[in-house]
């Protein structure tokens, strides 16, 4: 019954990395005090890196009687999760340079954040993905509140903790149901029990699926987003906007996909719906925003919206569109995040969409940058945004779904607008007073997200056969 | 076999009367000293049901940590109750409809109610006979479910990480103890024999330096 521990370790490789690096890098924080926080940092990302080679070079297996799968699906999205961890780490370099800031327990808690990241991503029954869930979760709360002088900052905390703590309880909720009526928590188990869909297990079902468009923002359990992407500091905001996103989707197409194939067309009303909401939301409310920040943090919605059309689909089709979106996705917000970052005067940062203005005038490059950017994240051809769209509507249209792509492609027109009328403040309105240089390690992130996304048209292959091979592994 | 009876009358009574007189004892303090009788007694009903880990953690967790929290708190905290309890009369009688009406709805339901036979042998899996609970529950958290059991460590330690990132802070004006210079304390740091003239007592510039 009890299987040997030491080849199951080999399949947790990467995870258990990353736990004894962070446990690691916490003492040598603990005993040195905060004047460590730049070294824990930099630590950090290099123990990201290590881990994304691990994750990269596994050989892949199932560990614990199948409740912890490292599948080609796993690996996709945990180099993708690494990344976006890795890189908002980078950013953050500034952030936790100043005096008053300087924590070096931030790196770690990302790090921790991450580990549950990875552990959500490999979920392979209901406990480890609670348990991954709430990893990951607790360490965002953290993070939300670490400018704690901040008011605003301990708000965003408070809120996305209570309300996460609300959709946590809705999810154990569901998943005890589904336990309850089908005998196990395994997604393969439950998968076989669920043949035939019976209403205590749908039942189950929304509240599980309540959960997690919790986390992945979809409307209609949006409501926390924009305030908290607000409030919190602009690299947790970046940070918030990537990883955990990813996580999340991944985790949402595994459930849904592997546990109930056998009621696909029960949840697929349900995941229509929420799609066509958060498309709607995060493009129509996004219209009336001056903050930057918010204005991200709704168009974080809608994007997650059409991700969501990709799993809606329900085939193996609809599934590499999901994990083809979030991949251009995570580019595109970090690239985006780092623009905001770099906005700069006198050491002052400006979250206003007016103080865009005249961008293109001052710096030029960084505006040429920042509108590719938005131009992507509203779906212009040829950039990477275009194409992300592209492959989950082919799915949906193939899955038949014609009224859920009609509506998507109407709220990405409607959407374009608010991208537009930014690129129109940098490119036409009068110029503001020229912006700080812009540090190394935003330019590196700019460019690296910048060429992506404007190159992607060229070489797509790599990027899409992954993501063909990593969906088909969940079928 | 008359003995387990006798003793689970004794502690399910004590149990229920302790439960109701959380509810209506007057000081709060009484009433958490209450809610520890009733943990207690539960755990006895559980030891006598066979469950003994249940019954250990019950004294631990409950009587343990979160009776004597509420305990802080409660003395912590200074509430009001008389303050709380005004207006009772006023709010008594649709008190009573709604709650008659959900007593009405609870019988409704329960008289309804038919069990399926086979349900409780589907629910639980073979009870082994050869060992204890507690044994038992050993035997999978470190092996099969090793990996759960980490996992909730890692979050145990982001509470704690969370809980200091947010709270601690380091203010000059409160002062610490370090024992290290408590230790390194001698008599001739901590005493000055002075010659104090007559009629004219310790001057102030003594003094200033006796406090230093």
């Amino acid at each position: 019954m009890i299987e040997n521990l030491g080849p199951q370790l080999w399949v947790v490789l990467p995870e258990l990395l990353l736990a004894l690096g962070a446990m690691a890098l916490l003492m040598l924080g603990a005993f040195r005090g905060q004047g460590t926080t730049g070294i824990v940092t930099g630590l950090a990302v290099a123990l990201l890196i290590v881990v994304g080679i691990v994750v990269l070079r596994q050989q892949g297996g199932q560990a614990f009687g199948g409740s912890f799968i490292a599948d080609s699906y796993a690996r996709f999205l945990k180099i993708l999760a690494i990344i976006g961890s890795a890189a908002t780490l980078i950013m953050s370099a500034e952030f936790l340079s100043k005096p008053d800031r300087r924590i070096f327990e931030y790196a770690i808690l990302v790090l921790l954040s991450t580990l549950g990241m990875l552990v959500l991503i490999s979920a392979g029954d209901l406990i480890t993905l609670y348990l991954g869930l709430e990893l990951m979760s607790l360490a965002l709360y953290v993070v939300a509140a670490s400018h704690r002088d901040n008011v605003k900052s301990t708000e965003a905390g408070l809120k996305y903790f209570v309300l996460g703590a609300l959709s946590s309880g809705m999810l154990l909720y569901g998943a005890s149901l589904i336990y309850g009526f089908t005998g196990t928590v395994s997604f393969a188990g439950i998968a076989a029990a669920t043949k035939t869909g019976s209403v205590g297990v749908i039942f189950g079902l929304v509240f599980l699926f309540a959960g997690m468009c919790f986390k992945v923002s979809a409307v209609p359990f949006h409501m926390w987003t924009p305030d908290v992407y607000e409030g919190a500091p602009t690299p947790v905001t970046a940070f918030f906007a990537s990883a955990p996103k990813v996580a999340a989707i991944a985790v949402f197409a595994r459930v849904a996909l592997t546990a109930f194939p056998g009621i696909t067309f029960q949840w697929q009303q349900i995941i229509v719906f929420v799609s066509i909401a958060s498309m709607a939301l995060g493009s129509f409310a996004a219209i009336g925003q001056t903050n930057i920040k918010r204005l991200m943090a709704y168009s974080s919605i809608g994007h997650m919206g059409f991700a969501l059309v990709g799993l809606a689909a329900g085939t193996v089709e609809g599934a590499q569109g999901v994990l083809t979106y979030i991949a251009i996705y995570v580019a595109m917000t970090l690239g985006s995040f780092a623009v905001i970052m770099a906005i700069k005067r006198n050491g002052q940062s400006f979250e206003k969409i007016s103080d865009f203005a005249g961008l293109s005038r001052t710096n030029p490059l960084l505006a040429f940058f920042f509108a590719m950017l938005l131009f992507s994240l509203a779906g212009v051809p040829p950039l990477a945004g275009f194409f992300a769209k592209w492959y989950v509507f082919v799915a949906a249209i193939k899955g038949g779904l014609f009224t859920l792509s009609v509506i998507g492609v109407l709220t990405s027109v409607v959407g374009a607008y608010y991208y537009l009328l930014i690129v129109k403040t940098m490119y036409f309105d009068e110029p503001l007073p020229t912006v700080d240089p812009v540090r190394i390690e935003l330019r590196t992130v700019l460019a690296i997200s910048g060429i992506f996304n404007i190159l992607f048209f060229a070489y797509p292959g790599p990027l899409v056969s992954a993501a063909a091979a990593a969906a088909k592994s969940l079928f | 076999m008359i003995l387990p009876a006798l003793f689970f009358y004794l502690f399910a009574a004590v149990c229920v009367a302790s439960a109701v007189m959380v509810i209506v004892s007057k000081n709060p303090v009484h009433s958490v000293l209450y809610l520890i009788l009733a943990f207690v007694n539960a755990s006895g009903l559980f030891v006598l049901m066979g469950a003994e880990f249940l019954a250990m953690i019950l004294i631990v967790v409950y009587v343990g940590a979160v009776a004597v929290l509420f305990l802080f708190v409660i003395m912590m905290l200074d509430v009001d109750f008389t303050e709380l309890r005004e207006g009772f009369l006023q709010y008594m009688p649709i008190g009573l409809v709604i709650g008659g009406i959900f007593l009405f709805e609870l019988l409704l339901t329960v008289s309804y109610w038919v069990i399926n036979p086979s349900t409780p042998k589907a629910i639980t899996a073979a009870i082994p006979t050869n060992v204890t609970n507690t044994e038992a529950l050993g035997l999978v958290l470190y092996t099969k479910y090793i990996h759960y059991f980490q996992l909730s460590g890692m979050i145990l330690l982001v509470a704690m990480i969370g809980a200091i990132v947010l709270t601690l802070r380091h203010k000059a004006s409160v002062k610490r103890q370090d024992i290290n210079v408590q230790n390194a304390r001698t008599p001739e740091m901590a005493m000055a024999v002075r010659k104090v003239a007559v009629g004219q007592g310790l001057q102030d510039t003594d003094a200033a330096e006796w406090v230093k």
